[in-house]
């Protein structure tokens, strides 16, 4: 059975401690009015009242990450032309996050298939995010209460969502009961600090849990959005509509769980330097820009209506009808314009249900 | 590497349902040894051929003998050249499968990228990832007659087909070739020409779009000509690339022509990174350029969003 746990919240610090001896262990600080994942720091009481501003995704996919170093040496022997070795990056460190949201971690499924390379049948994968996410222990919190901008419900998730953790945490009286959910969690599980569970703590866990599935509320039945987006690609006139406010400020994209696009670049001091994946959006004008001038998602229209339908229609045509939308809600919270995802798929539904008659 | 990136093809449910994101057997594992998508093969110029006055064509052969040895690509498929410290870009292998001294690519000069690749030389050394992408199905085009039909740049994803052919010439019915550019000074491949003008096994014709001093082929843009030409659609297969501009008027000449969309091929550029469908920048709906592509017919174009 599946070793259960209990921690005091006072006792936390101790734990990470201990943790942090054989990896870097994250857990969510305040910083200004944002709540963020950073590297713990002894004695650091984590931020658990405040809900965290970003996800973790950074931990697995850091914002930007160094793919190889290269270097030129002048080689006189070939009349001056260069010669050019690239070097590797060392193994990610262990990483452990302390208290990641549900729908965070299930953020990370969404990355799962395409980095393991389902687009080739595996034959390319990416060997940076497998390594650090196989090395990545991931403590979920289960949520308390929702924001008005939740809806993990209606994508298939929920506040007590167990998919992609390691270890469910759940807030009881005074502390929060931990349950290990893989064997990474069962090792972060092995420690002093904790005590094992009782009954009360299993059953106030398991009450905590079903009051927070009980907070969402109904979801909408979203089954029709694929063919509706598809359906209205041409409708320029709806897309205008649905982005009249954007910024096109990438807001949305980077605090986003499942947003997984990257770009590469090169930093060179002309005879060494490393070529770096960093984190780019779909929402920036110069996302599809091409050398000759072209480009094929001209307008704020057209790249919005690249982001709902590649999370709405064509993410859940290449994977089994999955939308890569995890409900966390933070690009409806972070928006400057109040762009609300949920709105466009209902009006994207009923534009559709209204053509159909 | 030989066989083509293939993906399984399924059609987008017409009522998804939301369901939980994957179980737990599908979860990635890293596996040891797996190679790195993003790490290049060393490879060295060795030749340079100026082509006009923005095109150069590039001669490499890797630098791991076994490698270069062991290399091998369909007719199609493309490499990421890169120019360390400044960047990375796509271009057709324009070599064939069957000619295999050297790997050749040929490049336009546009940004920033193609622009630092104009200053190699011969001897010096680049990273290649190669080979990516899907490739022209060139088994079922076997007993047919071939009409290609390249504008400007556009020749180069057609010149490895059209040399791979003529290297299995049997196994092809009558091909022709015609090949445009705006001006004499524009024509790549000019070390090319008086081989393909001159074979009796290819029907080539070259036009320009203004008279010249000195041309003695066609004047005239590219779907005109192809109008005049008039290729039967019976038991043919067309392969089009150039400007877009050019590959929509001769769509639909060949449209016009009697082809039908599943007899049409022509290949795709998006402004591509990872070039292995994971960063998600060349989309077009559900299809990914770098791996679903280049290489596509007019009847899947029709099948996806509009956004060319």
């Amino acid at each position: 059975m599946a070793t259960q746990k209990y921690i005091a919240f006072a006792d936390i610090p101790a734990w990470l401690e201990e943790l942090s001896a054989a990896q870097t262990v994250y857990a969510p600080r305040r910083e200004g009015k944002a709540v963020v994942y950073r590297p713990w720091q002894k004695g650091e009481q984590p931020e658990l009242v405040e809900r965290p501003t970003e996800s973790a995704k950074h931990i697995v996919f850091p914002r930007a990450e160094e793919l190889f170093r290269f270097n030129y040496q002048q080689a006189p022997e070939t009349g001056g032309s260069k010669k050019l070795s690239l070097a590797e990056p060392a193994d990610p460190a262990p990483a452990v996050v302390f208290a990641a949201l549900p729908c965070d971690t299930r953020g990370f499924l969404f990355f799962d298939p395409v980095y393991s390379g389902s687009g080739t049948n595996g034959k390319f994968q990416d060997i940076y995010y497998l390594k650090r996410r196989a090395c990545t222990t991931l403590i979920t919190r289960t949520c308390r209460a929702p924001l008005a901008t939740c809806f993990c419900n209606w994508t298939g998730g929920g506040p007590a969502n167990r998919e992609g953790a390691d270890v469910l945490s759940t807030d009881v009286e005074g502390g929060l009961f931990l349950e290990a959910l893989t064997e990474k969690g069962e090792a972060v599980l092995k420690s002093a600090a904790l005590s094992p569970a009782t009954e009360a703590h299993i059953s106030a866990a398991q009450s905590s849990r079903d009051k927070a599935a009980r907070s969402m509320g109904d979801a909408p039945d979203l089954g029709r959005t694929p063919p509706a987006l598809i359906s209205l690609f041409e409708n320029l006139d709806f897309w205008r509509e649905q982005s009249a406010g954007c910024l096109s400020c990438g807001a949305c994209t980077y605090l986003c769980p499942t947003c997984y696009c990257f770009n590469i670049t090169d930093e060179s001091n002309g005879i060494s330097g490393v070529r770096l994946r960093s984190w780019d959006a779909c929402m920036f004008a110069l996302f599809t820009l091409e050398a000759s001038g072209h480009n094929p998602r001209n307008g704020r229209a057209a790249r919005l209506r690249n982001r709902v339908g590649h999370k709405f229609s064509y993410y859940p045509g290449l994977h089994e009808g999955r939308f890569s939308c995890c409900g966390c809600g933070r690009c409806i919270k972070s928006c400057p314009s109040s762009i609300d995802i949920r709105r466009i798929v209902q009006n994207a539904l009923a534009a559709t249900e209204a053509s159909r008659g | 590497m030989a066989e083509p990136t293939k993906k399984s093809k399924k059609a987008a449910p017409k009522n998804a349902v939301p369901k939980s994101a994957a179980p737990a057997e599908q979860l990635p594992a890293y596996r040891p040894g797996t190679p790195n998508a993003y790490l290049p093969m060393l490879a060295t110029v060795v030749e340079v051929v100026t082509e006009t006055h923005n095109i150069k064509t590039f001669r490499l052969v890797l630098n791991d003998a076994e490698l270069m040895g062991k290399f091998s690509f369909r007719a199609g498929q493309v490499g990421q050249l890169s120019m360390l410290g400044v960047g990375e870009s796509t271009f057709v292998i324009n070599s064939p499968p069957t000619r295999k001294e050297y790997l050749q690519f040929s490049v336009m000069r546009a940004g920033e990228n193609t622009s630092a690749l104009h200053t190699l030389q011969a001897g010096d050394t680049i990273g290649v990832r190669a080979p990516l992408g899907n490739s022209f199905p060139y088994e079922s085009m076997q007993g047919k007659d071939i009409i290609f039909v390249g504008g400007g740049i556009g020749m180069a994803p057609l010149r490895t087909l059209l040399l791979f052919m003529l290297d299995n010439r049997k196994d092809y019915g009558k091909i022709s070739l015609l090949y445009g550019a705006r001006s004499p000074q524009d024509m790549a491949f000019s070390a090319d020409l008086p081989e393909w003008t001159g074979r009796k096994d290819l029907d080539c014709v070259l036009t320009i779009d203004r008279e010249a001093e000195g041309w003695q082929h066609k004047v005239g843009l590219i779907p005109n000509v192809l109008l005049e030409m008039a290729p039967k659609p019976e038991n043919c297969v067309a392969i089009t690339c150039g400007p877009p501009i050019m590959i929509k008027f001769t769509l639909q000449a060949l449209e016009k022509l009697g082809f039908k969309p599943e007899q049409i091929y022509t290949t795709l550029e998006r402004r591509m990174k990872c070039g292995v469908g994971i960063c998600g920048r060349c989309n077009i709906g559900e299809k990914y350029v770098c791996i679903d592509g280049p290489v596509f017919s007019l009847a899947e174009l029709k099948g996806i969003p509009n956004e060319l």
